[in-house]
């Protein structure tokens, strides 16, 4: 420990500071994490209230058979990937990215295309070669409907021509404030939709709803859009977790500082204290010297 | 007068809620008139103004894409995006309209741009109509 006092002060004071910008932006992602909550919250409604109308559509009128609710055999899949656009949020990116590799691994190119929400997951698979055939980068913290929907609207369109026969969402689940679980959703086809098609006998509902135009075109109209809105929940959710994932590693960064901050004191007064020391047997021994 | 409760919302929140006494829509077959007591039908709706009829008064919303639901006891609308004529921003809108108009002059009639920009076209011009509403009132 023969550092001397100089060099440990300057290396406190580094600490110090990378332990206040992490402070701040731990508590900036706390701020996010609330809002990103509540919008999570508010778009609640308008993903329910489709998924009710279109299960009340598809159990009644027998259009089951719609493109966009068929199963197809697998030939090439779609992934979404939701990522973020700035990193420092823990293992945020790195379990999307391995939950995606897993999905493909033993795929080859042509059976397989991703679609990359944010620039850590673009950086990631373009530099390693992987067929990237959409991206969105550069999104705002607090998302709008507008900003997928570009990508979106690609995705559903690639799937009704055919491009893809089955669509997959890979993005992070919020579970709370420091549990983001990787999850890997099917959104096309769209099965199960309102969960009850088969419990239903047919004809029984069909007089429940009367539908203008028709109940095909309520359909056509309506499956698209279920689709783009279940990307943009998962959207909200990813950044929702985002922020979770940040406030919880910039936490940790912050203790760790102090941790460091800590060790760094007592090394720092313990040379400074044998300097002391060193000091005062100078001392004493000159004196000792003349005394004689 | 029966009232029925509507509801309008987006994707990004819930943009209004009140209780009605009568409701006109334009729909996928053409405008249709809702009050309390209506039939369950499910209709798309066009880029268009709704409109409610309240005992606190009359109320319009600007409404793209979207669909009214109306069950026995409620009335839904779920909308791309919806806005009431005061959250209107008319200098938005009045852009979009000019950026609108140039590209469905520019673009050829039938390709995919043409048909964005001709929805693009008639949202922009939805907003400035329902803008001009609260203006007039």
């Amino acid at each position: 420990m023969a550092q001397n006092t100089r060099d440990i002060r300057r290396r406190i004071k580094s600490v110090k500071n990378t332990q206040q910008i992490t402070k701040a932006m731990k508590m900036v992602a706390a701020a996010k994490l609330r809002r990103a909550q509540e919008r999570v919250e508010q778009a609640r409604p308008y993903a329910g209230k489709m998924e009710e109308v279109i299960g009340s559509i598809a159990s009644g009128s027998g259009s089951a058979n719609h493109p966009m609710l068929v199963k197809r055999p697998v030939k090439k899949t779609g992934y979404v990937v939701l990522t973020t656009d700035r990193g420092l949020a823990g293992s945020f990116n790195a379990q999307i990215i391995r939950t995606v590799l897993n999905e493909v691994r033993g795929k080859s190119h042509n059976e397989y295309a991703l679609f990359i929400v944010g620039r850590k997951g673009r950086d990631f698979f373009q530099r390693r070669g992987y067929p990237i055939v959409g991206e969105t980068t550069g999104l705002s913290d607090s998302p709008t409907f507008a900003d997928i929907k570009s990508i979106a609207n690609d995705v559903v369109k690639l799937f009704q021509d055919g491009v893809y026969d089955e669509v997959i969402l890979v993005y992070n689940q919020f579970i709370n404030a420091i549990t983001q679980v990787p999850v890997t959703r099917k959104l096309l086809p769209l099965e199960d939709v309102g969960g009850k098609q088969e419990t239903v006998q047919p004809g029984v509902h069909t007089s429940k709803y009367e539908y203008e135009p028709s109940a095909e075109a309520v359909l056509d109209n309506l499956l698209p859009k279920y689709a783009e809105t279940l990307i943009f929940s998962a959207l909200l959710e990813s950044k929702a977790s985002e922020f979770g994932a940040k406030m919880t590693s910039m936490g940790a960064a912050t203790d760790n500082a102090s941790k460091m901050i800590g060790t760094l004191t007592l090394v720092l007064n313990r040379a400074r204290q044998a300097a002391i020391t060193t000091q005062i047997m100078e001392i004493v021994g000159g004196a000792e010297a003349q005394n004689q | 007068m029966r009232k029925m409760p509507i509801e309008i919302v987006t994707p990004e929140r819930k943009v209004y809620e009140n209780e009605a006494n009568l409701i006109i829509a334009r729909g996928g077959d053409g405008d249709i008139g809702i009050m309390a007591g209506h039939s369950p039908v499910v209709t798309t709706l066009k880029i268009s103004a709704l409109r409610v009829k309240t005992d606190g008064g009359d109320h319009t919303i600007a409404v793209s894409g979207g669909f009214l639901e109306v069950k026995p006891d409620k009335v839904t609308v779920l909308a791309e995006s919806a806005e009431l004529p005061e959250e209107i921003d008319v200098d938005r809108a009045s852009r979009a309209k000019e950026r609108a108009e140039r590209r469905v002059k520019d673009s050829k009639s039938g390709d995919i741009d043409a048909r964005r920009a001709e929805l693009a076209l008639s949202r922009a011009l939805n907003r400035l109509e329902v803008a001009k509403i609260k203006t007039g009132r």
